[in-house]
């Protein structure tokens, strides 16, 4: 290559890597994602020791029993409300935290347009799926929840991608798929929900870490 | 080769100036300071590069308030668009040449 060569191949690649700086928010952490799959693991295994039972191999449809269930001095009712609030401040929380810090790290902003332009476009289908959870809900379809919540995040995820890493558009597919697993067999739901928001985020967080902030040797 | 190098535009010329140009390709509309932020230059140097590009109608200014402060924020015309398409195609051929 020559200095010529050099210098426009240079120009090219600064022009491509300003317009991605100037359009999507770069600084999401993985480490919020491995976090919040903790987070998620968690409440899926008090959720499992709650209804007691081992999440795999369901012969039953375990939601129609839920009306009975009095465990820890909680109706199942208090104790998923309780379970969901936790993993919820728990994953949001520890999310913002590594994302603020990588920032910072960076020398980058944390609010501005283009973090405000990925919330809203999160928010969209996140709200739409937290309301139709709460209508399958008021039905008693509540097999239903963890499959809804799934796709919905999967959606949100997808939709969110142009606005961030573009990795994280596989990962809401992938959460896609396993809702609409889910779907068909209602009783594997808070399997696949640990799998999706556990598992799956701890993988693939720990995947776009290393991709993008653990320092390189080379 | 000659003429190719003559395909590159001189009103691209300058790391700040394919900076505006890039940002404004991938966002409809863009404020003076988030030039500012993303490019990393000085006020003076920034308004300098955007006359120039303003002048050959490349970019476009809207001025209005926001509350009680002014906002300005520029916008991309088609005769930029195409300008600037046609110098990365000057850009990309004269890498492909084989020194």
């Amino acid at each position: 290559m020559t200095q010529h060569h050099r210098q426009h191949f240079e120009t090219l690649q600064e022009i491509r890597s300003i317009m991605e700086r100037s359009s999507r928010f770069i600084s999401l952490s993985g480490l919020s994602g491995v976090s919040a799959g903790i987070f998620a693991l968690i409440g899926a295994g008090f959720a499992s020791a709650y209804l007691g039972r081992w999440p795999f191999g369901q012969d039953d449809y375990y939601p129609f029993k839920l009306q009975e269930l009095h465990r820890w001095g909680l109706t199942a009712w208090q104790f998923f409300l309780i379970d969901a609030v936790v993993v919820f401040i728990g994953a949001l929380g520890s999310a913002v935290f590594f994302t603020t810090r990588k920032a910072k790290l960076k020398g980058q902003k944390i609010w501005d347009p283009l973090v405000q332009r990925l919330l809203i476009n999160l928010a969209i289908p996140l709200t739409s799926g937290f309301i139709f959870i709460l209508g399958l809900i008021y039905h008693g379809l509540v097999g239903l929840v963890a499959p809804a919540a799934l796709i919905f995040y999967g959606l949100a995820l997808v939709h969110a991608s142009k606005y961030t890493l573009n990795d994280i558009r596989y990962l809401g597919a992938a959460e896609i798929v396993l809702g609409l697993i889910a779907t068909f067999f209602i009783g594997y739901g808070l399997l696949c929900w640990a799998l999706g928001f556990g598992i799956l985020h701890i993988g693939y967080g720990w995947y776009m870490y290393r991709k993008y902030e653990q320092p390189t040797s080379n | 080769m000659k003429d190719i190098i003559a395909d590159l535009n001189k009103a691209f010329d300058h790391r700040v100036r394919l900076g505006i140009m890039s940002i404004l390709l991938v966002n409809d509309w863009m404020e003076f300071n988030g030039f500012k932020t993303l490019l990393e230059v000085t006020d003076g140097n920034l308004a300098s590069h955007i006359k120039a590009l303003e002048k050959e109608a490349y970019i476009e200014v809207k001025k209005q308030f926001v509350g009680k402060k002014p906002n300005t924020t520029y916008r991309v015309t088609e005769l930029g668009k195409k300008a600037f398409a046609a110098h990365l195609d000057a850009l990309e051929k004269l890498l492909n040449i084989r020194p």
